[in-house]
């Protein structure tokens, strides 16, 4: 999936009568980056459902194009990435487990032992991987959903509150995660916190209702 | 074909959690043990008529299945679990996945309650057996199916307990009226070709019900 390019258009959310935002209109190509910043209750999150697919806009479109071809959601779930504290991944199953089973659910293909091992490795989740997933502390969880997000290479990862639970070795692991999708793939972040805004090439500020864009 | 094995991965996905966490199994199981035994109990010094068990049959059938169906995606929502799988499944994936393992799990139920039936009421003696069994298999897979797409609708909601049997029964009576009297023909022994009428209407029940959440679904799951 190269030369990704996600463009929004006259984007607008709202709940019963309450307007979230509206007007939204960017775009995104890869390699690239973009941090959406706001208030709570801005509409950071609702956004990155929306952009994810796995929430509707109330008006407005989001594209996905690739090669200068339309991609469908198909395709681009297989090729997606999310990490938000909202998701949950299995407790029954051990992080091994989650990463083979729901690998498997996505591409259709079961992910290869080296495969997920080194995924492990990165998050440092690998002296663990035979433990269900119940046992883990948050900030661990946190980055079994990193290593899920991450296990086939996303062209494109949605990082809501990116660093939340982690502690001072995870949040470098997100570091590097960030970077390294940067390189490749089109990464969108939602934050509240300035210095996790400042990893992204642009931004968008959502300043509750309508936005104001800053480059 | 990648579909097919998407869903063949997340029916291996459900039988193994359900493996582990019992979630529906010991709440159907427990179920058909207890309502089983009060019938045993109710009907101790005058036994029932085979119409009677018949009926009674499905009764156990009905509130077992609400017992326990609901939980394929009640428990995916209490474990936060259903974004995960929309973030990584499409819509037709998830529905056939998990109407394969609800089909899996009633015919697995229907199969219980009519050993026990037969261990314990001397009464309930099947005269025509492939009656009885299209019946069964037909009576599970509506069952089923009804029950997977009331599934998806009640665990958004907060009421989940009461509201899933409250909005199950109207979509269910046509079946219900269908397999009962399908029971009935095969426990007075009449030929197949009798119950063909009710065996017709079951498949009816099981074509339009599953086609018509499959359509529905993608507006369920999403929001």
């Amino acid at each position: 999936m190269n030369d990704l390019i996600l463009s929004v258009h006259g984007l607008a959310r709202s709940f019963n009568r309450r307007l979230v935002f509206k007007d939204l209109d960017f775009s995104v190509a890869a390699p690239g980056s973009l941090a959406i910043t706001g208030k709570n209750g801005a509409g950071k999150s609702t956004l990155v459902k929306i952009l994810a697919g796995i929430a509707s806009p109330t008006k407005g479109r989001v594209t996905y194009t690739a090669d200068g071809k339309a991609v469908d959601a198909d395709a681009l779930r297989e090729r997606m990435g999310f990490v938000a504290p909202y998701l949950n991944l299995y407790e029954e199953f051990t992080a091994w487990e989650n990463l083979a089973i729901l690998g498997r659910i996505r591409t259709g293909t079961v992910p290869s032992a080296e495969q997920i091992g080194d995924t492990l490795r990165r998050v440092d989740l690998w002296q663990r991987r035979d433990d269900l997933v119940a046992g883990f502390s948050s900030g661990m969880k946190q980055r079994l959903k990193y290593a899920m997000a991450i296990l086939d290479a996303p062209a494109i990862l949605f990082l809501d509150e990116p660093t939340a639970n982690l502690d001072a070795d995870g949040i470098a692991i997100v570091e590097t995660v960030v970077r390294d999708q940067q390189r490749h793939g089109i990464l969108i972040l939602a934050t509240n916190d300035e210095s996790e805004a400042s990893w992204c090439r642009e931004r968008i500020h959502l300043a509750g209702r309508g936005t104001d864009a800053r480059p | 074909m990648n579909a097919l094995t998407q869903t063949a991965a997340l029916v291996a996905k459900d039988v193994r959690s359900e493996l582990r966490t019992r979630y529906a199994l010991n709440a159907l199981l427990m179920f058909v043990i207890t309502s089983v035994a009060t019938i045993l109990f109710a009907l101790r010094e005058d036994p029932a008529s085979p119409e009677v068990l018949g009926g009674m049959f499905w009764v156990v059938v009905f509130f077992s299945a609400m017992s326990g169906l609901s939980r394929i995606f009640v428990s995916e929502e209490e474990k936060g679990t259903a974004l995960t799988l929309q973030l990584i499944a499409r819509p037709t994936v998830v529905y056939f996945g998990k109407l394969l393992f609800n089909c899996g799990l009633t015919l697995i139920l229907t199969t219980a309650i009519t050993v026990l039936y037969v261990l314990i009421f001397p009464q309930f003696t099947v005269q025509s057996v492939p009656i009885f069994a299209a019946t069964v298999v037909l009576g599970s897979l509506g069952f089923a199916s009804a029950a997977t797409i009331i599934a998806a609708i009640i665990a958004k909601a907060n009421t989940r307990g009461t509201l899933y049997p409250v909005l199950s029964f109207p979509i269910l009576i046509p079946l219900l009226m269908t397999v009962m009297k399908s029971t009935a023909r095969a426990l007075a022994g009449e030929p197949l070709v009798s119950a063909l009428g009710e065996l017709q209407v079951l498949v009816s029940y099981v074509l339009i019900m599953t086609g018509g959440s499959f359509l529905l679904f993608d507006y369920v799951w999403k929001d």
